[in-house]
């Protein structure tokens, strides 16, 4: 008997071009938020075979927080020149220097939380309706609950309680001027998917991911790269470990893993045998039980 | 190469291999869903440390007794203070065999647009019956709506056996009263277990209190369900989602048609008919990125070239010659009601059928279901929501339309009220 079974990743896969596609065709002016980590790798390869042989019809947006790895912007920009996309970086150094925001003071000072308005900000100066973005639902128990199309009010904010119902696979992009909406099209891939995904398609990620000598220090039971931007404390001591990281934002708050993970099976693995959430690695989420609620509300990722 | 070969290179750990089942879980407040939920995840060992070392602090704060798995599940703020969950929340876990995608839905009666939302994508329902209070008007519901959503295939968790002191008696009337009401209902695959979600027996691992159950354990049913046959792969269909045009050298005269496959099976060379505009034309190929496609299937998200060119455009919809929908602007639908202000007789929606967009005026009530009777309500043509009613809608354009049970894909709609955008309907081809 013949058989049409899809394998989950494929199934995935699908379900992820068919969003692309759905936003390329219900947005006038969708942009895709890209930071370098692995999830919006991923969602830009997506998008390059659900709009296959043409190119990705739409720019790709980097919040660039100042704080990056060298490597992120590296890649960032042979991977953009690679497919031919267009790249708009909008920038919180910008958003800093203009006043728009005011920079977090003392030690554990993140630039995390201050993306919000130069993303905010470069969403009405493009007149973007719709940004995409590769977060996960796995992720974090308030992802559990978006959409994928996701409306947001004329101020980007996010209310829990008064989302669109999403029936089958219909999506609803209708909304009134200034309004836009998030999408997000690996909202059902696990952390465990993209790895296995990124290895069958073999998708090129930054070295960052793999194993590799660092100077690093540790705060609050984390692992953190030193960078000369960082402020330590009296206490802290910076040494050279042999680490990777699992999720790759800014670098004042990603944490580094010890790991000896030189492949994609050996990644794999390792996420096979983790005790720990990958978010469990970033600090900004561990700064309250309801950090990313309340950050989602005002317009975060 | 085919995007099955380069999978096998890899293969060697059988991840690659995993099939994937969405399922949603039903159950009145205080039945034990988010505590089965919890246990199915941490007996698959999908907990990790960190989530685990939180549940446990909120559990202490509180003074529970047990740590509460119930709270792995338990989403955002406003609903962890009131403890309750108020809205669809998805959550997954893996084991070898299968990825498990669960819709978690609320059970009160307000939050039947939630159960129909988690419903419309699920290959599996969960309905979960406290074994103390046997089936009550709530199960019904809930059996009613996997019906309607024509999920095919249900399971029956008899929970909280433990305080039943395990015995056979309760499970045993549970599983008469339910069946007797599912007779009336069309539900091709019933299944019953026998479960205590917080002592763990029969969630993944075997009972050992209740030697008298002989069926396989709730994770035997959800690692082995056969689903190959969920989708139809009889009637093809393909919805023009978006038309490729690359303009480039290389691709100069390319036109490709990309969509999702929604019911049967596509190959190159296919006699097949384009809707609404009915010129015939043959498949010439069927790309991807990785490669040409030697057969295209439902849920296949691929793009189509065809020998001719034809004018076609998103919303229009490819079909096998020998094998179309109906072309209609009239008709039937089952409808779930989920907007705050009733339905209008009389009124227009917005209407959107798999990628058609089109408007609608609803032209009468054929009668309002009472979900815990199944009586039908003929005089009644009030429609809130919450509420189930078969209505006939006449459409501005021809729809290209199945019954919703013959393709869950091309019967199923939306309607959205133009004055907010609000979703405010979902429909079910009759
Ligand atoms: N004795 C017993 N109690 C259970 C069982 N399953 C759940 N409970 C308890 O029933 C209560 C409600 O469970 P919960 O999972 O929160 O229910 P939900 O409202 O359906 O999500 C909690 O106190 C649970 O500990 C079971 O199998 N046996």
């Amino acid at each position: 008997m013949e058989s049409y079974k899809l394998t989950h990743l494929r199934e995935l896969e699908s379900e992820s071009m068919y969003v692309l596609r759905e936003v390329a065709a219900q947005f006038e002016n969708p942009v895709l938020l890209f930071s370098g980590g692995k999830d919006s790798i991923l969602v830009t390869h997506l998008a390059r075979k659900a709009f296959w042989p043409a190119k990705i019809p739409f720019p790709l947006m980097h919040i660039d927080t100042g704080h990056n790895f060298a490597e992120t912007i590296e890649f960032r920009d042979a991977l953009v020149e690679k497919i031919g996309a267009r790249l708009i970086v909008a920038s919180v150094q910008e958003s800093i220097d203009k006043g728009r925001v005011v920079e977090e003071k003392g030690v554990n000072a993140s630039r995390n939380a201050l993306q919000i308005t130069p993303l905010l900000d470069a969403i009405e100066e493009h007149k973007f309706d719709c940004a995409m973005g590769g977060a996960r639902r796995d992720e974090e128990k308030a992802r559990a609950k978006e959409r994928f199309f996701s409306h947001r009010d004329d101020f980007g904010q996010w209310d829990p309680k008064n989302q669109r119902p999403e029936l089958w696979n219909i999506f609803n992009g209708k909304k009134n001027m200034g309004e836009h909406f998030r999408v997000f099209p690996i909202s059902n891939w696990t952390e465990m998917d993209v790895w296995q995904y990124i290895l069958l398609e073999d998708i090129e990620i930054p070295n960052l991911y793999f194993t590799h000598m660092r100077k690093c220090f540790e705060r609050d039971g984390m692992l953190l790269a030193y960078a000369d931007f960082m402020q330590l404390k009296d206490s802290e001591q910076v040494t050279e470990r042999q680490v990777r990281f699992r999720t790759i934002g800014d670098l004042t708050c990603t944490g580094a893993t010890l790991s000896n993970a030189s492949t994609l099976e050996d990644i794999i693995d390792e996420v096979a045998s983790t005790r720990v959430t990958e978010r469990g690695g970033r600090s900004d989420d561990k700064r309250s039980e309801a950090a990313m609620e309340d950050r989602k509300k005002q317009g975060y990722f | 190469m085919t995007q099955e070969h380069t999978m096998d290179k890899y293969d060697s750990k059988g991840y690659l291999d995993m099939e994937l089942l969405r399922f949603t879980t039903a159950g009145s407040v205080d039945d034990g869903k988010s505590t089965l939920i919890g246990r199915l995840l941490y007996d698959s060992k999908s907990i990790f440390e960190d989530q685990m070392e939180a549940i446990k602090a909120i559990s202490d704060r509180k003074g529970d007794e047990h740590v509460n798995l119930a709270l792995l599940t338990d989403g955002l703020r406003a609903e962890r203070e009131q403890g309750i969950t108020i809205d669809v929340a998805y959550r997954y876990f893996a084991t070898p065999k299968r990825k498990f995608i669960i819709a978690d839905t609320p059970g009160h009666i307000q939050y039947t647009r939630n159960m129909v939302t988690g419903a419309s994508t699920a290959n599996l329902a969960i309905i979960l019956v406290d074994a103390r209070h046997g089936v009550i008007e709530q199960t019904k519901r809930h059996a009613y709506i996997a019906s309607l959503l024509q999920i095919p295939h249900v399971v029956v968790c008899v929970n909280k056996m433990d305080l039943e002191g395990f015995g056979e008696k309760s499970y045993e009337k549970v599983r008469k009263d339910f069946e007797d009401f599912s007779a009336k209902l069309d539900i091709k695959d019933v299944r019953f277990v026998p479960i205590s979600a917080l002592l763990g027996d029969n969630v993944v691992d075997r009972s050992k209190n209740m030697d008298w159950y002989q069926g396989p354990t709730l994770m035997h049913i959800l690692e082995t369900v056969h689903i190959g046959s969920d989708q139809n792969h009889i009637d093809s269909r393909f919805p023009v989602q978006y038309v490729i045009r690359p303009m480039t050298t290389e691709y100069h005269d390319y036109r490709g048609y990309a969509g999702r496959v929604a019911g049967g099976i596509f190959r190159a060379g296919d006699a097949v008919s384009v809707l609404p505009s009915g010129f015939t034309s043959r498949i010439k190929s069927i790309d991807s990125m990785n490669g040409p496609i030697e057969k295209a299937f439902p849920p296949m998200s691929v793009t189509m070239t065809l020998e001719d060119d034809i004018d076609i455009s998103r919303g229009d919809m490819i079909v096998k010659v020998n094998n179309q929908p109906e072309q209609k602007q009239e008709f039937d639908v089952m409808i779930c009601w989920m907007g705050d202000r009733p339905m209008q007789i009389g009124g227009k929606y917005a209407l959107k059928h798999t990628s058609r967009d089109a408007r609608c005026i609803i032209k009468e009530v054929k009668y309002k279901l009472n979900i815990n009777t199944l009586q039908k309500i003929e005089d009644d043509s009030n429609i809130g929501l919450n509420d189930i009613a078969r209505i006939t809608i006449r459409t501005t354009v021809p729809m290209f339309i199945d019954g919703y049970r013959k393709n869950r894909n091309t019967g199923s709609l939306i309607l959205i009220d133009e004055a907010t955008n609000n979703t405010v309907g979902a429909g079910m081809i009759v």
